[in-house]
């Protein structure tokens, strides 16, 4: 594994087998009454978010925590551009405190990248702007994986048929989900009305093997996991979509479409949700909902993240 | 991870202990244990990954043997409680498994190949005790070869074996290397500072 | 002030025939074939095997002073340029405060002056602060001191048709031009930095589609035709820009156009990484646009080649890609770039190199009708001794702090570049020899560099 997670292109599936199965231990661990492991006793973790992101942010805490680092947030609303200061000096500011590692979270595309340039410490990227969130997308595949398995033993996701549908434009979500699920072998369909696909899908989705579709209904059909992306309303004002009525007829899980994919598929969202809109309340709620098991992977997944990045040699 | 390559004439070295020399004393440890716990109530055996579990498993049913009952047997990884993190790659851990019942109140005995420093036992314990609160911990391991760096003993040990800090002690076993055999070498990394090379 | 007699010995006229050439009183005295005698007090340059091209003239530089002399100053600005080859620089208007006034043109052109290391012409804003808005005062800019004759909202696009439409009839009254940055806004907004594309898509930035450059100079050049009067496109930097100039050039249309070095050699995977080195607009683009607009400029339906020299302090480029700012450093390498792309690769030669960047550059600024103070004349007795010396067969590693620009934004450091800028020559006087700049007299306060 590299030094820094930045990117899903970052792992390979032998890096990505090693992080579930030490995310499966993790797992375990949570069900227990004293849920502190020692591994990273001593170590400094700085939640770095310029962007607010409640959900996250407390994933990382308890994940750090339960390692037993020393986990301290930081929250820097808006970009530092506008306060007058450039991003490197804030970051070096920081991260000259004695860091190990800064996860951070960012509005602006490739910010974690080029804070990893800047600095001596492990950077985790916890989503920059529209790009990618890698951790999020090992934690849906990880979910998905224990899914597919048997009693808490990991399943695989060779040649199952996973359909993405919702704003892919403006989703890092859906930028990661595609590089790590396709390399695990999944069968990816992403689905979205032409304005809210981003440019160049068509070559992109070519050469990294997966497949577009505007036709929810046709693709719903085929589908072994679902997972609806977030949709936000403020789009509407850019001419994304005409009304939010349209959108849900057109690409919403509604009630029909809960009907059509039958009780067994798996339904994951990566939160928040705009129930409703993107999703109905009966698809949120249902059975075959990972929506909550997304949430205890997230924990489970960055312990694993924390640990392999932090806990070896060559760590500051 | 299962050494499956590994030749079937094992690793290089003088044999201090073979295959029967190996069944031989696991029979007598499992006596003891039973001896020392006045029978099989409330017995749990926890192997140390990797080859603490498969002896464990062994003990296991040379109890079910003399006993004619199943006591429970888990694995307990100390990965994460290892103190010399830092000095090597993050490996990955491997599972534990607590045995149904968990260890509340119980006697668990902890069995693992090779005792050197002290220092995985002390991990041991230290991850028994975020597991549960055990009645009693015992210790049982294959081979002591002495050099200990922590105020810890076992109570069941298969054989004492003297050894220069510079030699490496290779335990084999079926289970995982495909056969049974302890060995004694001259190690080339003679400042390793880890009990048992090959984990 | 006289001036020391130079001899240029034995240099390639624009590549081709081998001659002497004797700079007197700022003027070329004589061209000669044969040895030309010179004064015993003359300064010889011996040239052999360098070619001699008419001064370079920039089109589109950006200063910075006043409002940001911590990235570049008119002085540091006119150092690069010499070292560059360029004798004459057009300053844009999007300073702080905006050169928007007879007033605030004449003060570049008087801290060009005292400078004195090239001539530095200010643009004018077309409107006031570039807004887009109300004409600024496109008059009274043209009749100061300053002579203005190019207007730019240069970094702001003209977006508004009308405001466009009366900036083109109005400058027709003092032959001004109007330089439009095309970009139509709703289409590519402040914060679009990528070339529209798969790599957009897969690094999330904000898409810069080709169509919003495309659809305003398709715009200007109806306009240009409506109101029969002259535009300039800025930084043309895609093939369908190509293709409407192509299409208005052969209506006989009035437009001109510009293309930077960068867009003749970088493209959109440098962005891969999301260095802000790379962040310039309009931005870099695909490998298809790019051999377009070398097409284009091989056969003249571009006129030149012009920087977009663009300094920023570090600082502003040390934020993340979207907040960083816009732009590359240009002066110092765009000859090289140039010989590189073009003349290597046997497209031009340097007679069409001195087209592109000298000749029709001080045409369309207006600067090659000023008598003793014209630029982009030829090389001929009584023409003006505004001259570089360049050193065709050179291979030259770029070092962004081998520079005398206050900034390093550079986006070819570390990269090979043909050919090398040995000499140049302000009205006769060396600014830069053996490819070193050279302390002007007087007006010089301390180094250059």
């Amino acid at each position: 594994m590299n030094k820094h997670l930045l990117s899903s292109e970052d792992l390979t599936a032998d890096d990505i087998a090693t992080l579930f199965a030490t995310a499966a231990e993790m797992h375990d661990v949570q069900r227990r009454e004293v849920k502190k492991l020692p591994a990273l006793r001593g170590r400094t973790i700085i939640n770095l978010f310029f962007e607010d992101s409640t959900r996250t942010r407390s994933s990382f805490e308890i994940a750090g925590k339960w390692l037993s680092a020393d986990t301290i947030n930081i929250t820097g609303k808006g970009s530092s551009a506008s306060k007058g200061e450039s991003l490197r000096d804030t970051v070096l500011t920081i991260a000259s405190m004695g860091v190990d590692a800064v996860v951070m979270r960012h509005g602006a595309s490739g910010a974690a990248q080029q804070v990893s340039q800047w600095v001596d410490a492990a950077v985790v990227n916890a989503g920059d702007g529209t790009h990618e969130h890698p951790t999020q997308a090992l934690l849906d595949a990880y979910a998905l994986s224990r899914h597919f398995g048997d009693g808490g033993r990991l399943g695989s996701l060779e040649g199952r048929h996973v359909v993405l549908v919702g704003d892919l434009t403006h989703s890092r979500v859906f930028r990661s989900n595609v590089i790590t699920l396709t390399r695990l072998g999944a069968q990816v369909t992403v689905v979205a009305p032409p304005t809210l696909m981003p440019a160049g899908i068509a070559s992109w989705s070519s050469s990294a093997g997966f497949a577009t579709s505007y036709d929810l209904d046709e693709v719903l059909p085929k589908a072994d996991a679902v997972m609806m992306l977030r949709v936000q309303k403020e789009r509407m004002s850019g001419g994304f979509f005409p009304t939010s009525r349209e959108y849900t007829v057109g690409y919403g899980l509604t009630r029909d479409r809960l009907r059509v994919l039958g009780p067994e598929v798996p339904i994951c969202h990566p939160g928040p949700m705009n129930r409703g809109l993107e999703i109905a309340a009966d698809a949120a709620d249902a059975a075959q909902s990972l929506i909550l098991e997304q949430v205890s992977a997230g924990v489970a997944v960055r312990m694993s993240v924390l640990y392999h990045l932090l806990a070896g040699e060559g760590t500051a | 991870m299962p050494a499956t390559t590994e030749p079937a004439v094992g690793p290089p070295g003088r044999t201090v202990l073979d295959a029967r020399d190996i069944a031989r004393a696991l029979t007598r440890i499992s006596h003891e244990i039973l001896e020392r716990n006045k029978g099989h109530e409330g017995l749990v055996l926890l192997g140390v990954p990797t080859r603490g579990v498969g002896l464990a498993q062994r003990i296991a049913a040379r109890i079910a043997e003399t006993e004619g009952v199943t006591i429970p047997v888990g694995a307990l990884d100390i990965t994460l409680y290892r103190d010399d993190l830092r000095r090597h790659p993050a490996r990955a851990p491997q599972p534990t498994a607590i045995p149904a019942g968990g260890i509340d109140q119980k006697t668990v005995v902890l069995v693992d190949d090779v005792l050197y420093s002290g220092r995985t036992v002390r991990a041991a314990l230290d991850a028994l005790a975020d597991i549960g609160r055990p009645a009693v911990v015992r210790l049982a391991v294959l081979v002591d070869r002495g050099h200990r760096e922590l105020p810890i003993r076992a109570d069941h040990v298969g054989k004492n074996l003297p050894s220069a800090r510079s030699e490496r002690v290779m335990v084999r076993l079926e289970e995982t290397d495909g056969l049974d055999v302890v060995r004694i070498a001259d190690s080339p990394d003679a400042a390793r500072p880890t009990e048992e090379v090959a984990r | 002030m006289t001036h020391q007699p130079v001899i240029v010995r034995g240099a390639s006229l624009l590549g081709e025939q081998t001659a002497d050439v004797l700079l007197v009183d700022g003027v070329v005295a004589e061209v000669g074939t044969a040895r030309v005698d010179a004064p015993s007090d003359a300064r010889v340059v011996e040239a052999d095997g360098l070619v001699l091209l008419p001064g370079l003239v920039d089109l589109h530089t950006h200063l910075r002073e006043p409002g940001r002399e911590d990235a570049e100053t008119v002085r540091t600005g006119s150092a690069a340029a010499a070292r560059g080859g360029y004798t004459a620089v057009l300053a844009m208007a999007n300073t702080s405060p905006v050169t928007d006034t007879a007033e605030a043109a004449e003060r570049v052109h008087a801290l060009g002056r005292a400078a004195g290391i090239v001539d530095v012409q200010p643009v004018g804003a077309v409107t006031k602060g570039l807004r887009g808005e109300e004409l600024a005062e496109l008059g009274l800019m043209a009749r100061s001191r300053a002579g203005v004759r190019v207007f730019s909202d240069d970094g702001k696009c003209v977006a508004d048709a009308r405001v466009m439409r009366r900036a083109l009839e109005y400058v027709k009254a003092f032959g001004g031009v109007v330089s439009q940055h095309a970009q139509e806004p709703t289409l590519a907004g402040a914060t679009a930095c990528c070339h529209e594309g798969e790599l957009s898509g897969r690094l999330g930035l904000p898409g810069w589609p080709g169509v919003a450059e495309e659809v305003i100079v398709a715009r200007d050049v109806m306009l240009a035709r409506h109101t029969g009067s002259r535009v300039h496109v800025a930084h043309a930097s895609t093939a369908g820009t190509v293709e409407v100039l192509r299409w208005a050039k052969s209506l006989g249309i009035q437009v001109t156009a510009e293309v930077t070095p960068h867009h003749l050699l970088l493209t959109t995977d440098l962005l891969g990484g999301y260095d802000p080195t790379f962040k310039v607009n309009p931005p870099l683009r695909p490998a298809e646009d790019v051999e377009a607009l070398r097409d284009a400029l091989a056969d003249g339906t571009i006129d030149a080649v012009a920087t977009d020299h663009a300094p920023h302090a570090r600082h502003d480029k040390e934020h993340a890609f979207v907040d960083a700012a816009f732009g590359m450093l240009g002066l110092e390498t765009a000859l090289g770039v140039v010989a590189s792309v073009m003349v290597s690769s046997g497209r031009m030669g340097w007679g069409d190199v001195a087209r592109v960047m000298s000749t029709r550059p001080a045409e369309i600024a207006g600067l090659a009708g000023r008598g003793d103070q014209g630029h982009g004349r030829p090389v001929a007795v009584g023409e003006p001794a505004n001259l570089t010396l360049v050193d065709p067969a050179a291979s030259v590693v770029v070092d962004r702090d081998d520079s005398a620009s206050l900034s390093r934004n550079n986006p070819w450091h570390g990269r090979t570049l043909t050919a090398a800028v040995r000499a140049t020559f302000l009205r006769g006087t060396p600014t830069v020899l053996d490819g070193q700049l050279v302390e002007i007299g007087a007006t010089t306060e301390g180094s250059l560099t």
